[in-house]
């Protein structure tokens, strides 16, 4: 076994700590930091349960060895907003009704930054595919759809009109050809 | 889930990785890139290496350049690195169209190129786009740099021509920016892999496929080329028929006794997808020969 010393900085506040080679990123968040905002889903790098931002990139934190992120930024769920001061992509999840027992939420939080970081304002298909990797097993997608809509909205508010163009390869739909349920 | 112990060593060049290899070579080692294969079958148990060497972010294993004809890929490049270079689409498309149908944003912003062809996961999307593009797999070793053809590179099932103490570099794709490309894929519903996957790279003058290479991954052990739908298409007009004629000979030359069988795919269901998704590809090679501008 060995044992690293590294540094993480987790939304803004600089961290050595020293962690065994096998630590993941999310436990080194969650159990040796405290960020327990994002979670810990399915295990396997499938549902996006613990997607953070990672130098700017949202990854999934199960299938990354904290070592790996050593000297890397982190950005986590705790760093969006306060219960006070929301930041808009929480507004736009209260507002749209976009989560149920919440569990996914941070996850589809940080890929919504993400994708919205790079596309300020998404299709519905654009987010469809952006949010590919995050799963919820209870809205059936449309209300979080509507959320990051909602966020990109409130974002950008010199709204341009539709019309994004989609390539047609894709990112594959979870079911041929249907919207994912 | 956590991955059983192991020792854990960074590499920052690819001498100092080949040498941790010869260091290390009497144990289980395994080369840790991106590790979006590596780590999940490690935290199920399917993999216990005593010993990672992290290559992932070795500078001269990264980014992707125009050499000559050849568009140079690092081996180390991300899955989305490389879609973010225009000329990935430019001088290699078939194999552009199949990157962005890895895994899903997260993913795809850890995996690597490298990586994923060094892994050979016959599921993965790009066995087949390796031998659409023609490309060249370059291994280092001990005793330097090998180039391997995607034809050569794959054996089997995680099994490739990589030797113990070597490690993917680079990946070399002769520029084909007159070429199109597509890449059709029917993602397993659970995991999003490839059940099939077929990737084209062709060039079509005035109607007429003058160069067309076909590969699929997901149906056999290993990629592999669709010869039958290459000879079919050669000089032949592009168009339905062409299409529906390659497509009945996707599977000819494949032995469908050996092909894929699993709980979500038998093999002659498999069979069929192979077909289906080769004119599928083939069609959306039409549609953006018809219409290039709408090829983004």
């Amino acid at each position: 076994m060995t044992e690293h010393d590294i540094t993480l900085t987790v939304n803004g506040a600089e961290h050595d700590l020293t962690v065994e080679a096998r630590t993941l990123l999310v436990h080194a968040l969650r159990d040796e930091l405290g960020y327990t905002g994002t979670n810990v889903g399915c295990e396997s790098s499938l549902c996006g349960a613990c997607t953070v931002r990672m130098d700017g990139e949202a990854v999934k934190s199960c299938t990354t060895l904290a070592v790996q992120a050593d000297g890397a930024e982190i950005r986590t769920v705790e760093d969006l907003g306060t219960r006070h001061d929301f930041h808009p992509i929480q507004e736009g999840f209260q507002e749209e009704h976009g989560l149920q027992c919440g569990y996914c939420t941070p996850g589809m939080m940080m890929t919504a930054l993400d994708i919205l970081e790079e596309n300020p304002d998404p299709t519905r298909e654009e987010i469809r595919e952006g949010l590919e990797g995050n799963l919820c097993r209870c809205t059936g997608y449309q209300n979080i759809v509507n959320a990051v809509q909602n966020a990109a909205e409130q974002m950008q508010p010199a709204a341009v009109a539709d019309g994004g163009e989609t390539d047609d390869d894709g990112p594959t739909p979870a079911t041929d050809g249907g919207e994912k349920q | 889930m956590f991955p059983d112990e192991f020792d854990y060593h960074e590499a920052t060049s690819v001498s100092e990785a080949i040498d941790l290899m010869g260091e290390h070579a009497g144990a289980e080692t395994e080369l840790l890139a991106g590790g979006h294969s590596l780590l999940p079958a490690m935290k199920s148990g399917l993999s216990s290496p005593d010993v990672l060497i992290d290559i992932g972010e070795v500078e001269e294993l990264h980014g992707v350049e125009v050499d000559g004809d050849t568009l140079s890929i690092g081996a180390m490049t991300t899955y989305s690195d490389f879609i973010a270079e225009d000329v990935s689409e430019e001088h290699a498309p078939a194999l552009y169209h199949a990157v962005r149908q890895v895994g899903d944003t997260q993913v795809r912003n850890r995996g690597t190129l490298g990586g994923n062809l060094a892994h050979a996961d016959p599921a993965s999307d790009l066995p087949g786009a390796a031998l659409a593009t023609d490309a060249t797999i370059v291994v280092t070793g001990p005793d330097g740099e090998r180039r391997v053809s995607a034809d050569d590179f794959f054996f089997g099932m995680y099994a490739t021509d990589i030797g113990p103490d070597e490690l993917v570099t680079r990946v070399e794709v002769p520029s084909a920016a007159d070429a199109v490309g597509a890449y059709a894929k029917k993602p397993s519903p659970s995991s999003g892999y490839a059940m099939v996957g077929v990737c084209v790279q062709a060039t079509v003058d005035g109607g007429t496929v003058t160069t067309v290479r076909v590969g699929a991954n997901g149906v056999m052990d290993h990629g592999v080329r669709l010869e039958g739908v290459e000879d079919e298409l050669a000089g032949e007009s592009l168009d339905e028929d062409s299409i529906a004629a390659a497509a009945d000979r996707a599977s000819e030359g494949l032995d469908t006794a050996m092909m894929m069988s699993d709980l979500q795919a038998s093999a002659e269901f498999r069979e069929q997808l192979v077909g289906t998704y080769t004119r599928r590809a083939l069609e959306r090679v039409l549609d953006r020969t018809a219409t290039p501008a709408a090829a983004d």
